[in-house]
């Protein structure tokens, strides 16, 4: 889930006589198509932090009636989507929000589905860096890794 | 846990609770390649609610080798990462000639109508069929095939539903074949599902 970032690492090696400070750079912000009566959609993206303190993550602004963070944690096979108050994101490192474990949860979309080649203008919300604006491209499901075209 | 259990409306099936102690102390290896249950009564009679609204049960729902996964459309990341994994298992099974159902049973009966399910399902897959019920006719299913689900109390619109995720292979007269967590990729999927097809024909 965390990935050590190597680049943040080294600006931590040149930056030892600057303040520490956090520098927060987002990639990848996407969300998947949903179908016309959807309620809610997810969002995910990769977080790095670029400075050299810690930061946090603790909420997702957008024009949704709710935003929040969340994760799926599995026991015995059962899925338990749970609300998280914040994520962290440690200095010099990226924290990716992908499927199958965090994402951004919007939700209330009745009547405005996510559909493909929109996007979903949001803010991020971090303890140290601030507000830092973010743009999600809405894209249709991806099966990376199955190798096989779903066609209809 | 903060999650109790709730009215009568949003209902609760604890019988799973025990499915993953079963599931194990009772797992065989299958000439299939998969671990299959001796004897399991899984599945059986269920009466549901189609995406047109009408009120259908087992017998016309799997008319063939059919994939079942429980799940609820509210959910953005896990109940759509396996359901396509489903279709795709599907995808690849059709261009070998092995026609297979899928099916997606929703535990949300508050929020999943018969129009929210089908379209949910016709994102994944032309052919999925996608039910939903009464909360009585959704906990009967659930409960015929030993899957759990329960709804967390404490928002009446945007509540979180815990859910088992295994799909169930099942097949028209023998009822329950076997069943995928939802570790295991479409191909795999696929290649034990027309195991199993080939043994039935
Ligand atoms: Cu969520």
């Amino acid at each position: 889930m965390k990935t050590l970032y190597m680049a943040g690492l080294a600006l931590l090696g040149l930056a030892t006589t600057a303040a520490a400070e956090s520098a927060i750079s987002v990639a990848d912000a996407r969300a998947f198509e949903t179908a016309p009566t959807a309620m809610a959609g997810g969002g995910f993206l990769a977080i790095t932090n670029t400075g050299t303190s810690d930061d946090t993550l603790v909420a997702v602004l957008a024009d949704f009636p709710r935003v929040e963070l969340h994760t799926t944690e599995f026991e015995n096979d059962v899925a338990r989507m749970i609300h998280l108050d914040a994520i962290p994101i440690p200095a010099g490192e990226t924290v990716a929000l992908e499927p199958g474990g965090m994402h951004v949860m919007f939700m209330g979309l009745q009547g405005n589905p996510l559909t493909e080649g929109e996007t979903i203008n949001a803010t991020l919300v971090f303890e140290q860096a601030g507000d830092v604006p973010v743009t999600f491209e809405i894209v249709k499901r991806d099966m990376a890794g199955h190798g096989h075209s779903h066609n209809h | 846990m903060k999650a109790v259990i709730i009215g009568s409306s949003i209902m609760a099936v604890a019988v799973g609770l025990g499915v993953y102690t079963w599931q194990t102390t009772n797992a065989a290896a299958d000439p299939c390649g998969n671990t299959t249950v001796a004897g399991a009564a899984i599945g059986g009679p269920f009466e549901l609610v189609s995406e047109t609204g009408e009120t259908v049960t087992d017998r016309n729902v799997i008319t063939k080798p059919t994939l079942v996964y429980f799940g609820y459309t509210f959910c953005p990341d896990v109940c759509p990462i396996d359901t396509m994994r489903n279709a795709i298992a599907a995808d690849i099974l059709a261009e070998q000639g092995v026609d297979i159902g899928t099916v997606f049973i929703s535990v949300d009966p508050e929020r999943d109508t018969p129009e929210v399910v089908g379209h949910f399902t016709d994102n994944f897959h032309d052919e999925m069929i996608g039910l939903t019920g009464s909360p009585e006719q959704v906990r009967a299913a659930s409960q015929a095939y030993k899957t759990y689900y329960r709804a967390v109390e404490g928002d009446p619109e945007f509540y979180l539903v815990d859910h088992s995720t295994q799909t169930y292979l099942m097949f028209p007269e023998t009822g329950f074949a076997t069943f995928f967590r939802r570790d295991t990729p479409a191909e795999q999927v696929a290649e034990i599902t027309a195991c199993f097809a080939g043994r039935a024909a």
